[in-house]
């Protein structure tokens, strides 16, 4: 599922680096020419704040069901509820004001994401840059399993894997872990290939450095700039990924409601003209979505070697 | 060619034979089939007359064995919803979820070929620029949200194209298609555009990047020279060698799309294979989602090894590699 490559580099030249201008600061500066990148990172980290400091601001906390009332379901976006907050974008059958209920959905949406990226890119990283520095049967092994692996859709893969494991946070996090790692790995060893007949890499080994050492600490750190690019494209995959498989039913539990789970619960009430239940998870949705992909393709203009080197 | 050949296929069987061993491990791990199927009330004879009907009293590598056994001979178990043979349900359901996948096909190739070569020719209008961060969107918007909305406005709000199902039949050759009917073309219109977004906005991107590519050729410029039209060139040269690609591509895809009709079936009640597994998840009938697994693994494997022939046969330094190696 990942967005094609196949892209044509903006002509926009960097300019060469001024003396003391560290490599850091010249990709910061690089990255803000592009106003809809800047415009999607604003929005990406409105949002993230928005959703880690819900419990501070929204009206309401839609897993207290306590302060729920039944008496304000299916409200439409705009009425009063009982306790005398507007609930701008309407409530659910529960009574739950959409509103946070989509900031706290947001928040699980984003742990899932951004967890199942971070430990998939380490798994993946590692197995990449062994196969491309072991070389030999190893890496047609691994580099065989990665293939296998990418053969199959990852929604299927990770349908089937929620099926043997049940419902729960964790149990989706894992699936997505395994349905990702083989991207990293294969471009972690597209990377590697190259930078492994570098003259710091023979310098290293010509030291007398430990292998682990030679790998993890000169190879890998040089094969990170693909990796970002790739690992922040796949959040918004991972993200969208895991609102499938909750809308399926078979991803996060009813009590931790996720994006995806929000917009299943509408579904039943679509038909009737209840439109607001399915319609603004899916659109909060979409915004996170978006803004990830936007900053992903400026990082990958960015982190392009042709552009920078 | 041959010994290329003969490694090509024997990979294949090792994956089938491996993905076989996987999917009936992993499903033998699924919760317990008799306490969801026995009536509650049911006391211990009668589950234990249950246990031996679906063979569940033997050991694991025996029931691994009569699986593989029986796999061999195209049996892999009777559903234990539909009292069926799993293959049987299953294939009952393919017609539909082909239709629906070859549809979305055709619907992405229609939307996505003429704006990608409109945003190819001119890269750096308005209108091609808005085509392209268009399609990002396209990769953007999930899968079954698109179908909700497109329920809401054209089922709920407009009333115009029906929200679920398939629709009227034609019995043609023995098997049952909706295409031959204005009422199953209607129950077809919005399951196949949503399957189709995502294929459609890859297109585009393939299509735009070929275009440009083309349309710097000399090939091109000779034609132009020849004093041909603008749309000859555009609809003859142009189209036919940026279509390689596409063709590749799109020829690859046709499996994700029956691996996506899961998502898009199940938003819109359609009754294919896709909304049958999951039905089966939910109810654990364990020999339909083994069926359908089995199927679609030797779906998946089948086209890969089509792709990979057809590139070897292409491009004679695929198969030297292979050979040696």
């Amino acid at each position: 599922m990942t967005t094609p490559s196949i892209k044509v580099a903006p002509e926009a030249a960097v300019k060469p680096a001024d003396k003391g201008e560290s490599l850091f600061k010249r990709h910061v500066a690089s990255f803000f020419q592009s106003w809809s990148a800047v415009v999607g990172l604003f929005v990406l980290v409105t949002l993230v704040i928005a959703a880690f400091t819900a419990p501070w601001f929204a009206p309401q906390n839609p897993y207290d069901l306590a302060t729920l009332s039944i008496m304000d379901n299916m409200l439409p976006p705009g009425e009063t509820l009982d306790t005398g907050v507007v609930a701008i974008l309407g409530t659910d059958e529960l009574g739950r004001d959409m509103f946070s209920a989509i900031l706290y959905g947001l928040r699980v949406s984003l742990i899932v994401g951004a967890s199942s990226v971070l430990f998939a890119a380490m798994i993946g990283a590692s197995v990449g840059v062994l196969a491309a520095y072991a070389g030999g049967r190893i890496e047609t092994f691994l580099m065989r399993v990665v293939d296998l692996q990418l053969s199959f859709p990852s929604i299927l893969v990770a349908l089937v894997l929620l099926a043997v494991f049940g419902r729960g946070v964790d149990k989706v996090v894992i699936a997505l872990i395994i349905v990702q790692w083989a991207y990293y790995a294969r471009t972690v060893r597209g990377s590697a290939l190259v930078e492994k007949r570098r003259e710091y890499i023979e310098a290293a080994r010509c030291l007398a450095l430990p292998k682990s050492r030679v790998v993890f600490r000169h190879l890998l750190p040089n094969c990170l700039p693909p990796l970002i690019v790739v690992a922040t494209v796949q959040i918004a995959n991972a993200i969208a990924l895991e609102s499938t498989l909750s809308f399926l039913g078979v991803g996060v539990p009813v009590t931790e409601p996720s994006l995806g789970m929000l917009i299943a619960n509408g579904y039943r009430y679509l038909l009737s003209g209840n439109y607001w239940i399915s319609t603004f998870p899916g659109v909060a949705l979409v915004i996170v979505i978006v803004a990830i992909n936007l900053v992903g393709d400026r990082l990958r203009d960015v982190l392009n070697p042709r552009l920078s080197r | 060619m041959l010994v290329y050949l003969i490694r090509r296929i024997g990979q294949s069987l090792l994956v089938v034979a491996v993905m076989a061993t996987l999917v009936f491990l992993a499903i033998f791990a699924v919760g317990d089939p008799v306490a969801i199927l026995a009536n509650p009330e049911a006391d211990q004879r009668e589950l234990d007359a249950i246990t031996a009907r679906l063979g569940l009293d033997r050991p694991m590598y025996e029931q691994f064995g009569i699986f593989v056994w029986n796999a061999l001979q195209g049996d892999l178990g009777r559903s234990f919803v539909y009292a069926e043979p799993a293959t049987q349900v299953i294939l009952q359901r393919l017609p539909a979820t082909l239709e629906l996948a070859f549809v979305g096909l055709l619907f992405s190739i229609l939307i996505g070929i003429p704006l990608g070569v409109i945003a190819g020719l001119k890269p750096d209008s308005f209108f091609g620029r808005s085509i392209m961060s268009t399609s990002i969107l396209g990769f953007s918007l999930p899968n079954f949200w698109v179908g909700l909305m497109l329920i809401l406005i054209f089922a709920v709000q407009l009333r115009w194209l029906p929200a679920s199902g398939r629709g009227e039949t034609v019995n043609v050759l023995g098997v049952q298609l909706a295409l031959f009917t204005a009422n199953g073309w209607a129950h077809l219109i919005l399951p196949a555009i949503t399957l189709a977004l995502y294929k459609a906005a890859l297109v585009i991107r393939i299509a735009q990047a070929g275009t440009r590519d083309v349309i710097l050729q000399d090939y091109i410029r000779f034609a132009r020279a020849k004093g041909l039209s603008y749309r000859r060139i555009v609809g003859v040269h142009v189209l036919k060698n940026m279509m390689i690609p596409v063709v590749t591509v799109l020829g690859l895809e046709l499996g994700s799309m029956i691996a996506f009709a899961v998502v898009t079936e199940t938003v819109f009640a359609y009754p294919g294979m896709g909304k049958l597994l999951i039905d089966s998840i939910n109810r654990l009938d364990r020999p339909v989602i083994v069926a359908y697994l089995m199927m679609t693994v030797i779906i998946f494997v089948v086209i890969n090894l089509v792709v990979d022939l057809l590139y070897a046969a292409i491009d004679p330094r695929v198969r030297l590699s292979e050979a040696k190696g």
